[in-house]
């Protein structure tokens, strides 16, 4: 009874997650919806120069280094 | 001097990185004017910082920065085992990105150079975008190579490496909300002293009750960081951001960092304010005040490398100068950004007044740091 219960929930759920595996992943946030995500305001490191800069200040005075890097926008606005 | 090291493959890093906004795509043709002024605890830091960023052809953007500290130094550690001093240090910046379908491969060079320091560093990137654009994931490695002289000691020249492994990714959760994570190793060996710096110990020989003999750090150290920061749109065009940074090292280091900033626009205008909180653990062979002479294998008397607390109050105004364009300029900006840097430390005590010995007032810092830099696209 119980078998039949977890096979009954479990196995559909293992089989769509496997069908997705399989499948391309569609963006749920298309092209079209990224205005905002475009907007300068929304920028991760508008000033690379000045980003570069504070940096420095805050390295040269702590113990602790990385960790604060620009590893991209991925916005895909343009 | 440590410090010097790393902030340079982090600059070389910085541009490689900067140039994968958008793995997709190339970064916009843009130069950069600064200048910079640091002034706080007895110490000036001023100078340009000019960078220029070109595309040539469909495919390739090349990157170049310029880069001066003027330093004029009375700080707490000048002044009380030392003598006050100016320097110059100057750093050179190159770098090229190739874009390739939704691939973007990087390659930068840094070189910095002052009196009795010389650093060399080169780094490689590669960024994917994925899944419909929504997912960036880069990868970077930096090798540096780094020369230590002293300019009392023509016969003393130290060699140091460093290797820097970086994963970036960043997500678009929501048509809203964007996060970027980070996760950074830096693994450095050979000589990681500053080889001016000393440290005190109890000394009852001596009338004031303490003397001073060179430090001596271990020869390699292993960091690692995981940053993690969310930016989100707000309903009426304001962002909001907020960031927190994980860190450990084989020295005893542990920090974490917390930030929260407030954008918002407002005709040509843009402000933004932040707050930044951090707070570290001391490394393990770091002592205020040390028992005896040698009394550990490692000691040091470092304050970045002592128990503090740091807090950073920005304020930046920004102001669009062109905004339908001027000549072959696209647009420009006007910036100012003012920072308020206050830090208290747990277990580094100033020595300038004299106390007795251990009970010292504890030392704090209050700088100034000011940026004025002109923005320009074409």
């Amino acid at each position: 009874m119980k078998m039949t219960l977890i096979c009954r929930i479990l196995l559909p759920i293992l089989l769509l997650a496997g069908l997705t595996a399989c499948g391309p992943i569609e963006p749920w946030v298309k092209p079209y919806e990224r205005d905002r995500l475009a907007d300068p305001i929304m920028a991760l490191d508008p000033d690379p120069v000045s980003t570069a800069y504070i940096h420095h200040v805050f390295e040269a005075r702590e113990g602790s280094r990385g960790g604060e890097g620009s590893a991209g926008g991925g916005c895909g606005c343009n | 001097m440590n410090c010097r090291r790393t902030i340079i493959i982090a600059c070389t890093l910085l541009f490689a990185a900067a140039g994968t906004a958008a793995a997709g795509v190339l970064p916009d043709d843009r130069a950069d004017i600064l200048y910079h002024l640091y002034d706080g605890g007895g110490v000036q830091i001023d100078g340009p910082s000019i960078l220029v960023r070109k595309k040539v052809g469909k495919s390739v953007s090349f990157v170049a920065n310029y880069y001066v500290d003027m330093v004029s130094s009375a700080s707490i550690d000048v002044v009380t085992t030392a003598s006050p001093y100016t320097e110059e240090r100057e750093q050179m910046s190159l770098g090229m990105d190739y874009l390739r379908g939704n691939t973007t491969m990087s390659v930068s060079f840094t070189n910095s150079e002052e009196s009795d320091f010389t650093a060399n560093s080169y780094s490689f990137s590669v960024s994917q975008d994925m899944f419909g654009d929504l997912t960036t994931l880069t990868m970077a490695y930096s090798l540096g190579d780094d020369e230590v002289r002293r300019s009392d000691d023509d016969t003393f020249v130290r060699e140091a490496d460093r290797q820097f492994y970086s994963i970036g990714l960043t997500q678009i959760i929501t048509r809203d909300l964007i996060m970027g994570l980070n996760v950074e190793t830096i693994t450095d060996e050979g000589f990681l002293n500053n080889p001016y710096r000393a440290v005190r110990y109890a000394d009852g020989t001596n009338p004031v009750g303490y003397s001073y003999e060179a430090e001596l750090y271990p020869n390699t150290r292993t960091s690692t960081a995981v940053g993690l920061r969310a930016r989100y749109y707000l309903p009426y065009r304001a962002a909001i951001q907020g960031e927190y940074r994980f860190y450990t090292d084989t020295w005893g280091i542990l920090s974490h960092t917390g930030a929260i900033s407030y954008t918002h626009p407002w005709g040509p205008w843009t402000f933004t304010g932040k707050f930044r909180f951090y707070t570290q653990d001391q490394a393990d062979f770091y002592n205020d005040l040390f028992s005896r002479s040698e009394a550990t294998n490692f000691r040091a008397r470092d304050k970045e490398l002592s128990k503090y607390v740091s807090q950073d109050f920005r304020l930046q105004a920004s102001y669009e100068l062109f905004k339908d364009g001027w000549s072959f300029l696209d647009k420009g900006t006007v910036n100012l950004i003012y920072d308020q840097l206050l830090i208290d430390y747990d277990n580094f005590r100033d020595l300038t007044t004299g106390a007795l010995v251990g009970e010292e007032p504890l030392y704090t810092l209050d700088a100034g740091v000011y940026q004025l830099f002109f923005s320009f696209w074409f």
